[in-house]
């Protein structure tokens, strides 16, 4: 490419960028705005007005349409992977076969490190967990739109800045964990467990209260037309690509590490017990 | 009953009915094929890994067992080095044990040779010596008594009497 073409293209990209912004500014000047920033802010906590008709059945929450649509993706990739990818496979991979390996090994390691003597359905739930964790935070970076059963328009959050999306992920992860338990240790495994009366909650709303942060922050930036700018390159992308990493292991590695503990047969902290005194 | 913070029962098992499909279908799809597919590798790995030592080892049987082998025609070898040895010094020794019969028996046949010789020489001079007199003493007789003829009927008469030759 010449000089003279280069210049050409970087005045028309400066035009589309100028008219864009100029566009969004008019727009948003002539507008008014349906709600508040508190009742904004609300709702992405409570959820209380801005709901989805699911086909019309029930209102629910924008984020667990994200859910659903998460699922979807992620499914449909899945499917693509395996039907495609997978077959081609060869002992020496190729970038995008190493990347597929990385992840699965990532997740089977972390579970098998935790949890030596009991892995197998564990590495399968971190991965999922940890895939939908990762994948449903970077799904509110899309803004796909959805119409609220009031009319207003809504992008989609992340699935886990949902309370109930939060809670149920922290369960289920507890009950995971205290099926480990009874896997490994029988009716002992139950009482190891619950003894951990505090995860559900903590494991619910630790995720919970990590992804609204997000939200909240989003909701905050894009709630006025001059924060429109730039700094959502910061706080949207960065923080979002933060928050994806950060919740997704956190909540794995703690799910492997409960699992692990509760999952340990009892004579072998018997038998370490022996060998410290003889070794005493 | 009113929950707070806006909590939903059926959307919290709703959240779990769909991460349930979601876990179900990862697991089937990507989790269990790629977990599959890693293991075939590794034992395809740790075949060749297992063929390589095993390889190995037979070559260091192989290794062991010519090392032995060598050991062994080393020894040979000397052994039949030393034989060889012992061989050439008895066949040197036994030559020689030849050569000095030889020799001895040369010079005995020399000294035999020598020793006929010499005494053919003796007899040979003897008889010179007695012919050379006998010569002589003819030829002194033949100068003092006379004829030839007279001589010998001389001679003859003093053999009929019994008288010794003079």
């Amino acid at each position: 490419m010449n000089k003279s073409k280069k210049k050409i293209l970087a005045v028309v990209w400066i035009l589309i960028v100028a008219a864009l912004g100029a566009g969004c500014v008019l727009t948003g000047l002539g507008g008014e705005k349906a709600e508040t920033i508190q009742e904004t802010m609300r709702d992405a906590v409570l959820h209380e007005s801005n709901q989805i008709s699911l086909f019309g059945l029930k209102d629910i929450n924008p984020a667990l349409i994200s859910g659903m649509v998460v699922t979807v993706v992620l499914l449909v990739a899945a499917a693509l992977i395996r039907i495609f990818a997978i077959p081609r496979f060869k002992y020496v991979p190729g970038k995008f076969q190493m990347v597929i390996e990385q992840v699965v090994s990532l997740f089977d390691n972390l579970a098998k490190s935790n949890s030596p003597w009991r892995h197998g359905f564990l590495g399968a739930y971190i991965f999922a967990a940890g895939v939908y964790i990762f994948v449903g935070t970077l799904f509110e970076l899309f803004g796909f739109q959805m119409v609220t059963t009031k009319g207003l328009s809504v992008a989609l959050p992340a699935p886990l800045s949902d309370v109930n999306a939060a809670i149920a992920m922290g369960c289920l992860s507890y009950l995971i964990i205290m099926s480990g338990g009874i896997a490994g240790n029988g009716a002992k495994g139950i009482g190891k467990t619950l003894k951990e009366f505090s995860l559900p909650i903590s494991m619910s709303f630790r995720l919970f209260g990590a992804l609204l942060s997000g939200l909240l922050v989003t909701e905050l930036v894009y709630y006025y037309i001059h924060l429109s700018f730039v700094l959502p390159v910061v706080v949207a992308v960065l923080f979002t690509l933060l928050h994806a990493l950060i919740q997704a292991y956190v909540l794995t590695m703690l799910t492997a590490l409960y699992y692990g503990e509760v999952s340990e047969p009892a004579h072998k902290k018997a038998h370490e017990k022996k060998k410290a005194k003889t070794a005493a | 009953m009113n929950i707070p913070l806006n909590i939903d029962w059926q959307q919290i098992l709703l959240h779990l009915f769909n991460f349930a499909i979601l876990a179900g279908g990862l697991y089937f799809l990507l989790y269990k094929p790629v977990k599959d597919f890693m293991a075939k590798r590794e034992s395809y790995y740790q075949n060749i890994d297992n063929e390589t030592k095993s390889r190995l080892q037979q070559a260091e049987e192989l290794k062991d067992s010519y090392s032995r082998q060598l050991s062994d025609v080393a020894q040979e070898i000397a052994q039949k080095r030393t034989e060889a040895q012992k061989a050439i010094d008895a066949s040197r020794e036994e030559q020689l044990q030849q050569a000095r019969d030889e020799a001895a028996r040369i010079v005995e046949n020399a000294r035999i040779s020598c020793e006929q010789e010499h005494n053919k020489m003796l007899s040979n001079v003897q008889k010179e010596i007695s012919d050379l007199a006998l010569t002589t003493t003819e030829k002194i007789l033949l100068k003092g008594e006379g004829s030839p003829f007279e001589q010998f009927l001389n001679a003859a008469n003093a053999e009929k009497r019994g008288e010794p030759d003079a």
